[in-house]
């Protein structure tokens, strides 16, 4: 077949606007939408709890966080959203999510939304004790002052249950991606 | 043919983290330059909704509870397509919005109008083979807020769309033709090109609109798009 020569316009994306405040009265009505995860579930269940702040150090009421990984085996992919409480707080249930047979460390995608968020924020988690996040590509172009940032930290009480804490401006700022 | 990922939104079609006169990005917008890499499955992947997740009266607003919201019921309609123009069908759309009073269901809204027992004002579909879709509502009302002195929101219906991947993830808001708050909305402005505001107004669509029911309005999506790849891993 002979290749087709076309010119293509390339037309302006649909810009994007905030959430705003009052977005839970469609987007997350539904609590088990936190849950990744049934009993039968495949690979190592972990709590991550999700906390955001904004640049004072004061908890972010009104975000909405949504995640975004692989299963057990590395294949995508679980999704998962929640609201923020009042402590700038939500908590997925989940797995540790596998390798994806490429070479990035076990992580999994967050998209940030709030008021005053007038574009999505994206950012990785990653965990602190994982062997490979040295041989990871993406972390590898995060400044070494930075890469913190994206590491979740197991609860010492509890090693099921693990922190991610998103700031999104100040001077513990969490590295955000241009996806 | 090359795969180069998802193209990247052109600059002057989003607005930036930080715009001053919306006083909320001053403590939330990050100052630090995002850090790009090269696109992944983790980004090229994303969540799939099916019917399951927009059964019952999902698309019709004004159905929702046992009586008719009061307001000027419209209908909004439009396709969504990514940079080439090319349908996104089967994606998922979620909408929200204050009632014909300006207020919304919700127990953080303080804005002095009634709420309507007969609207919540959330709804969802899903785009056809074609990438269209079609809500039935009530035209919202403006309503105050506190940025600034005497700040009003013009009338908008929030819109949340995934497309077919974490990387396409789009959440806007869609305006009304001829508002006359659009000059003092700094949400609005925070697009500061003029070119790329007006393509959050929906059109008057006097073919969607239904006679002796519903004015109609017409409101088109742009999502990013990428090559298609014959190596699909």
């Amino acid at each position: 077949m002979r290749p087709r020569l076309r010119i293509e316009m390339e037309l302006l994306l649909t810009p994007s606007q905030t959430i705003g405040p009052f977005f839970h009265l469609c987007l997350t009505t539904d609590e088990s939408a936190g849950r990744l995860l049934g009993p039968e579930t495949k690979g190592e269940h972990i709590q991550l709890v999700c906390r955001v702040l904004d640049g004072d150090g004061a908890p972010v009421d009104d975000a909405m966080i949504e995640l975004w990984q692989a299963d057990a085996d590395g294949s995508h992919g679980l999704f998962g959203r929640l609201a923020t409480n009042d402590d700038g707080v939500c908590v997925f249930e989940t797995i540790r999510p596998g390798c994806d047979r490429t070479l990035q460390a076990p992580h999994i995608n967050v998209s940030i939304f709030a008021r005053g968020l007038l574009k999505r924020l994206a950012t990785r988690v990653y965990f602190t004790d994982d062997a490979s996040n040295g041989d990871d590509a993406v972390l590898a172009l995060v400044p070494m002052d930075r890469r913190e940032t994206l590491m979740a930290r197991a609860d010492r009480a509890n090693a099921a249950r693990w922190t991610f804490e998103i700031h999104l401006c100040g001077e513990r700022e969490t590295v955000f991606f241009d996806v | 043919m090359s795969d180069s990922g998802y193209r990247k939104p052109d600059p002057v079609s989003q607005p930036d983290y930080l715009y001053e006169p919306y006083r909320a990005t001053v403590r939330r917008a990050p100052r630090q330059p995002l850090v790009l890499h090269p696109e992944t499955l983790s980004e090229r992947t994303g969540p799939v909704f099916g019917p399951a997740d927009v059964s019952g009266n999902c698309g019709d607003l004004t159905r929702q509870h046992s009586g008719e919201p009061l307001g000027e019921r419209i209908i909004v309609t439009g396709r969504v397509v990514d940079d080439r123009g090319r349908s996104v069908p089967k994606t998922l759309i979620e909408i929200w919005q204050a009632n014909a009073a300006g207020r919304y269901f919700h127990n953080k809204d303080d804005h002095r109008a009634p709420l309507d027992p007969n609207f919540t004002g959330g709804g969802r579909v899903l785009t056809d083979a074609n990438g269209c879709y079609r809500f039935v509502t009530v035209k919202p009302g403006a309503y105050p807020w506190h940025n600034h002195d005497n700040a009003w929101r013009p009338a908008h219906i929030h819109f949340s769309l995934f497309g077919p991947a974490f990387a396409t993830r789009l959440i806007t808001q869609m305006y009304f033709p001829g508002d006359p708050l659009f000059a003092f909305d700094p949400i609005f402005q925070s697009i500061r090109d003029e070119n790329a505001r007006h393509r959050l107004i929906a059109r008057f669509d006097l073919g969607a609109t239904e006679a002796e029911w519903a004015l109609g309005y017409r409101f088109d999506i742009v999502l990013r798009g990428r090559d298609a790849t014959p190596f699909e891993d």
